[in-house]
């Protein structure tokens, strides 16, 4: 095996990215707990990185690290004010449940 | 290699599937750091030095102690922390339903793709690390630095712009400053308390 080539077919390296990309998706639409929601979110931040470095890998290319570099630090920045978030809305309340704050619903 | 991958493959889906059905977000905070593990390792493999070690610090290493933080921030009153309950029961079986069309279409649509061909030339080899070879650090750090420059400075000012918010949403809104009036104040609504309980 050349050691420029990819170990595993890329499309695995897809399929893998989507189904984890996938997973985060239903942890955001079935859970109620605001933690497991950024978490899952956090997931999918993930499984779009591991794509980048897959393409960047295939293509020996490095704009595919420079993105997913740029992807670690918007989900950090993302991370930190959405925990804000729930700090303040969750400060006072003993319920920690995302269908009870619809102060904002039209 | 393909060994690996595939173990890796499941590991990954396995804590993911973890991370989104544990009942306490500190179970799901744990399986969360397992992923990321399973991640770097696989970012590794992958040749991405720099993001695999990056994967390890900021993620299991920051953001991953910032929701262990806030989960010990709002467990910590006096009511526990309940969890509201969960349409995961209720909408299991259709979200499978969906996920499985869904992961369908991806199967369709990588099947239909043509065998990649990396480009192998231009590529040095040599130890892994050193310059010039794929994924290196110093190969990262040029790209980031040289054609990169711009991107890298606004994600600076990302930071920055969350570090404010953040300070603005969760900070006291009313800074404390002791000044007479506000202890000519303190004082009378002791006054006050002491005369009610007097009264009582």
């Amino acid at each position: 095996m050349h050691a420029n080539l990819l170990p595993v077919a890329l499309a695995n390296y897809v399929a893998l990215s989507s189904v984890i990309f996938f997973i985060g998706v239903a942890g955001v639409v079935l859970r109620r707990n605001p933690l497991i929601m950024l978490m899952s979110i956090e997931l999918m931040w993930n499984a779009a990185n591991l794509l980048f470095l897959a393409f960047a890998r295939a293509w020996l290319n490095n704009a595919g690290h420079i993105f997913a570099f740029l992807v670690i630090t918007v989900a950090a920045a993302e991370a930190a004010i959405g925990l804000a978030i729930v700090v303040i809305v969750f400060r006072s309340r003993a319920n920690v449940d995302v269908d009870e704050v619809a102060m904002m619903k039209g | 290699m393909t060994v690996a991958f595939w173990i890796l493959a499941l590991l990954l889906i396995a804590s993911a599937i973890f991370v989104i059905t544990a009942q306490k977000p500190v179970h799901s905070v744990a399986g969360l750091l397992a992923h990321f593990l399973f991640l770097a390792i696989t970012y590794f493999m992958l040749s991405a030095e720099f993001l695999g070690v990056i994967q390890l610090i900021v993620y299991s290493g920051a953001i991953l102690m910032l929701f262990v933080f806030v989960i010990a921030l709002l467990s910590s009153g006096v009511a526990p922390f309940a969890v509201g309950p969960d349409r995961l029961p209720k909408i299991a079986a259709p979200a499978v339903v969906i996920i499985a069309i869904l992961l369908g279409f991806v199967a369709y649509a990588v099947s239909r793709e043509p065998a990649v061909t990396p480009a192998l030339h231009g590529v040095a080899s040599g130890p892994v690390g050193t310059a010039g070879v794929f994924g290196s650090v110093a190969d990262f750090g040029h790209a980031l630095f040289t054609l990169n420059l711009l991107p890298f400075e606004i994600t600076a000012f990302i930071l920055m712009v969350a570090v404010v918010g953040v300070i603005l949403l969760a900070g006291d809104h009313v800074p404390y400053v002791p000044t007479r009036r506000r202890a000519r104040l303190v004082e009378s609504d002791m006054r006050e308390a002491i005369v009610r309980a007097g009264e009582e």
